[in-house]
């Protein structure tokens, strides 16, 4: 028997073999296709009443409206328009209609297992690698060849195995581990092979934090960030209401000891908080490399930055406190079910209290197709990308950081180690 | 696809071009037209209305990293831009490109090539040739994909799948 990684293993099973080897060449047959109104349906629709075909299986596709919605203006409301007609005519199995950001969405209603191979409209989708599936994200188009052949082709990647010994601090986030990462090898580091995160704190993070590292696996420009599964994903897939669950046998989904990585180490219990300059995710340097940095809007939301774990970070630096005058905190939850557990945690309370507004549960000012971010303000956020005018403001200079780095700059009105705040 | 004679006007631009800079947010909502407009608005402001069909773009390193909108692609197949020549691409950027139809052209010396400099490619001898005759190294591209771009992108291999059976139909509608 061949020694294989992860990748390898997923793959081979979605192409039929036994094993595959690094650089080959594969059609691997897709379990889940998913999009969104952006990427989805106003691009499908056209394109597959030209070609006259339909969908290979309606029960492996999931459409989520995130990206325009709420809707606002002529265009958005013809997008989303677009998406909701076409979900009914193809009578869609699996639509969530802005419940929250895709890459939430489909992992809390338990459609991306171990094992799994999955595509998505939408570059995060590397999101889906925290459970232990080979996911990965496509454009439109190629979306069109999955939908119209439940398949896609694949170059067998080498896996980049990030290992991070000992346990974070805290105060410091998995976001945190992402920067440091971004910042060290850049935005290619990834070279579009499979980043594999493993190691005492990666098996110490709680489901939703292994996530935001799988989600940043996109700014390290690999194809796949994947996370062996263990108890913490079957947990959190039990919760997630899958049947057999807890039973269901993991043991082949893990990076043989013998096979052949490139290993980078990393000491989890010396990362300091980061902060990512302005204007890329690769500018990540220690939050006390940037002393008097004032702030004048503070962001919390995104898939990456606004889930359930990620308010309660932002709730425990700000409850019982008050933002800084001149400073706009703006927090967008991930998603509703989100919200609904952080209301009853009294978390939404707590951000009201300290001078937060909420904003819808969608990708709103992260993909800059909405409008909150004003022109010329130092902006630091929880979100993923920082490039110039990614935000809708082609002036404003964003800051990358922790949900807990968020928090504590909009306490100061300037960027702050979170840990002084804690302490 | 050119023959190797076929000489390009090179634009150039840095390293790092990100899908927002292509296809800016903003313009999502609209049609190819209206976001291949605003394409490289912030870096090369004349671009869009300057470039010719035919004229190659040469990037520094990690051309197209950011987002999965295709459109970061066919903005520049809808401008006429003949290829990208870069040193490096997003490995996503790299798919998309493929299957609109834009070819892309890995060189690691691309760097060396200037602002409106004349270049043609030979794709068979995988290299990029300068007007003054030098010959740059640029990596393999694979076969099929070489076929998906003559072919002008994914679509219409589709179209030729369903059309020969090799692809089955499945029905338009539930």
């Amino acid at each position: 028997m061949t020694t294989q990684t992860l990748a390898q293993k997923l793959l081979a099973a979605a192409s039929g073999r036994s094993s595959v080897q690094a650089g080959e060449i594969l059609t691997c047959k897709v379990d889940l296709a998913m999009f969104h109104d952006s990427s989805g349906p106003r691009r499908l629709k056209p394109m597959l009443e030209a070609l006259g075909t339909g969908l290979w299986d309606r029960d492996k596709v999931v459409l989520v409206m995130d990206h325009y919605v709420p809707e606002s203006g002529e265009e958005s409301r013809r997008i989303v328009r677009i998406a909701r007609e076409w979900a009914r005519e193809q009578a869609l199995p699996h639509v969530y209609d802005s419940i929250g950001i895709c890459h939430v969405v489909v992992p809390e209603h338990g459609h991306i297992r171990p094992g799994m191979f999955c595509v998505g409209g939408d570059s995060h989708s590397p999101t889906g690698g925290a459970f232990g599936a080979y996911m990965f994200g496509v454009g439109s188009t190629e979306m069109l060849g999955v939908v119209a052949s439940g398949e896609i082709w694949v170059q067998v990647p080498r896996t980049i195995a990030m290992q991070w010994n000992g346990r974070l601090q805290a105060g410091v986030t998995a976001k945190d581990m992402a920067l440091a990462m971004i910042g060290r090898f850049g935005m290619n580091g990834g070279r579009y092979q499979a980043v594999e995160f493993c190691g005492e704190a990666v098996r110490a993070l709680s489901m939703q934090e292994r996530m935001t590292l799988s989600n940043m696996s996109a700014e390290l420009g690999s194809q796949a960030g994947l996370i062996a599964p263990d108890a913490v994903t079957l947990d959190y897939l039990h919760a997630a209401g899958v049947p057999g669950a807890r039973g269901m046998d993991i043991s082949h989904w893990r990076t043989d000891e013998d096979a052949e990585v490139e290993r980078h180490e990393f000491d989890a219990a010396a990362l300091a908080p980061q902060v990512a300059a302005p204007h890329s995710p690769a500018n990540a340097a220690p939050v006390g490399d940037y002393p008097f940095t004032p702030i004048q809007a503070a962001y919390i939301g995104a898939c990456t930055g606004a889930k359930l774990e990620d308010l309660r970070a932002a709730a425990e630096v700000l409850r019982g406190r008050r933002i800084a005058a001149g400073v706009t905190l703006m927090v967008a939850p991930a998603s509703a079910f989100d919200q609904r557990r952080a209301q009853e945690e009294g978390i939404m309370d707590a951000l009201a209290a300290a001078g937060a507004q909420v904003l819808p549960t969608s990708c709103g000012a992260c993909s800059g197709y909405g409008g909150s971010i004003p022109e010329g303000v130092n902006v630091i956020s929880t979100t993923a990308r920082n490039f110039k005018g990614r935000m809708g403001a082609q002036t404003a200079r964003v800051f990358l950081a922790s949900p807990y780095s968020v928090a504590a700059a909009a306490l100061t009105a300037r960027i702050t180690d979170p840990r002084e705040v804690l302490a | 696809m050119s023959a190797q004679s076929t000489q390009h006007r090179v634009w150039r631009v840095g390293a790092d071009i990100d899908t927002d800079q292509l296809a800016p947010g903003a313009y999502m909502k609209f049609g190819i037209e209206e976001i291949a407009r605003h394409c490289l608005q912030g870096v090369r402001p004349e671009f869009a209305a300057a470039v010719r069909p035919g004229d190659v773009l040469v990037a520094g390193r990690n051309f197209g990293i950011g987002s999965s909108r295709e459109q970061a692609a066919a903005a520049l197949v809808h401008l006429g831009v003949q290829a990208v020549i870069a040193p490096s691409f997003n490995g996503l950027y790299f798919r998309n490109a493929f299957n609109v139809g834009l070819l892309l052209v890995t060189c690691e010396r691309a760097d060396e090539i200037g602002e409106g400099e004349r270049v043609s490619l030979d794709l068979a001898a995988r290299q990029v040739l300068r007007a003054g005759g030098e010959a740059l190294p640029c990596a393999e591209v694979p076969g099929f994909l070489l076929d998906m771009v003559r072919a002008g992108g994914l679509m219409n291999l589709l179209k030729r799948r369903l059309a020969d059976g090799s692809l089955a139909r499945h029905p338009l509608r539930a």
